[in-house]
C-alpha cells in the first residue's frame, strides 16, 4: 500500500476566489489590449506574458503545484519550459518570411 | 540472502512497506497523479508544438485575416469566463472530495460539466458561424488560405479535449455517487480540466485577440 507522505491539507475556498478574480481581470486586460492597435511583435510578447501569468496561477494555486513537493515542480516544469524555449529558438525565422513579401 | 542495498528496510528482509516494494509514493503522490502529470506534459508539448507552428505563421503572414468582430470576440471571452468558471468549480469539487463530502463532490463535478458543455455548444455556433462564412480548411474568402486550417486544427483539438473532459468527469462523478472513486481520483480529473483550461488561455490571446477585426 502506498503511503503518502504529506499530509493532506485542504484549503479554504478563499483563495480560490482570489485566484479566478485575478485571472478574469487579466483576460479582460488582454480583450482591451487587442483593440489598441500595437505593433504586431509588441502585442504578441505582452498577451504571451500575461498567458504566462495566469498559466502560472492556474498551474500554482488550480493545480496544487505550489504545495506539491519541489521534486515534483523540478521534473515537470523545467523540462517544459525547455522544450517550449527550443521551438521559440526557430521564431525568429518568420519576420524573415514576412520580410520576404510572400503573400 | 542478505541484502545490503534495500535502504529503510531491516537487513536481509525485504519487507511490503520497504522502497523496493512500492512502500514509497514518487515525490510523495499517488501513481495516479504522477501518471496524469506525465501524460499533461506531453500533452502540453503537443499543443506547444501547434501554438509554435501557428504563431510563425500568423506572424509571418502579412495578409492573415483579421476576421473576429466585436461580437466574436465577445463570445471568445464568454467562453474563456465559462472555462475559468468551471475550473473553479472543479477546484472546489476536489476540496469536496477531500472533506469526504459525497453529494457536494458530485454536485460541484455536474456544474464543471455544464461549463465544458456551455464552452462546446458557443465554440460549435461560431464554427457553423465561420464555415457559413466560406471558411473551410484551405479556403477563406478573406486572406492566407491556412486561416482555416491552423484555426480549426487548433481549436478542434482543444474542443476534442474539452468534450472528452466532460465524458472522463461524467464517468468520475457516476463512480463517487457510488462510492467507487477516491479523492484521489477526483484529484486527478481536476488535474486534465484545468489543463484544457489553460490551453485554452494560450489559444484564447493567440487565435482570437491577434486576429480581432479593427473597426
Amino acid at each position: 500500500m502506498i503511503t503518502h507522505q504529506t499530509g493532506e491539507h485542504v484549503q479554504g475556498k478563499r483563495i480560490f476566489i482570489y485566484v479566478w478574480c485575478y485571472l478574469l481581470a487579466l483576460t479582460l486586460i488582454e480583450v482591451v489590449l487587442a483593440y489598441q492597435q500595437l505593433n504586431l511583435k509588441t502585442m504578441l510578447v505582452i498577451l504571451m506574458g500575461l498567458s504566462v501569468i495566469k498559466a502560472t496561477l492556474i498551474i500554482s494555486y488550480f493545480m496544487h503545484l505550489r504545495y506539491e513537493r519541489l521534486s515534483l515542480v523540478v521534473t515537470l516544469m523545467p523540462a517544459l519550459i525547455f522544450v517550449i524555449g527550443m521551438m521559440f529558438a526557430a521564431f525568429p525565422d518568420s519576420l524573415r518570411l514576412l520580410q520576404l513579401g510572400i503573400r | 540472502m542478505a541484502s545490503h542495498d534495500a535502504v529503510g528496510s531491516m537487513q536481509g528482509v525485504i519487507t511490503e512497506e520497504s522502497i523496493w516494494n512500492g512502500g514509497r509514493s514518487p515525490y510523495a503522490i499517488g501513481s495516479k497523479k504522477l501518471g496524469m502529470w506525465l501524460f499533461i506534459l506531453s500533452d502540453a508539448i503537443t499543443f506547444s508544438a501547434l501554438l509554435m507552428a501557428y504563431s510563425y505563421v500568423r506572424v509571418g503572414s502579412p495578409l492573415w485575416p483579421r476576421p473576429f468582430g466585436p461580437s466574436s470576440i465577445a463570445n471568445a471571452t464568454v467562453m474563456t469566463f465559462v472555462l475559468l468558471s468551471s475550473s473553479v468549480s472543479m477546484v472546489l469539487a476536489v476540496r469536496a472530495a477531500k472533506l469526504g463530502e459525497r453529494s457536494q463532490t458530485v454536485k460541484w463535478i455536474l456544474a464543471t460539466m455544464l461549463g465544458g458543455v456551455a464552452f462546446d455548444v458557443l465554440h460549435i455556433r461560431e464554427w457553423l458561424g465561420l464555415i457559413a462564412e466560406g471558411v473551410r480548411l484551405f479556403r477563406n474568402p478573406w486572406g492566407t488560405p491556412l486561416f482555416g486550417a491552423t484555426f480549426f486544427g487548433l481549436t478542434g483539438l482543444h474542443m476534442t479535449h474539452v468534450t472528452l473532459g466532460v465524458i472522463y468527469l461524467g464517468i468520475i462523478a457516476v463512480g463517487v455517487h457510488r462510492s467507487k472513486f477516491t479523492s484521489e481520483d477526483v484529484e486527478v480529473s481536476g488535474l486534465y480540466w484545468h489543463f484544457v483550461d489553460l490551453v485554452w488561455m494560450f489559444i484564447f490571446p493567440l487565435v482570437y485577440l491577434m486576429s480581432a477585426k479593427f473597426a
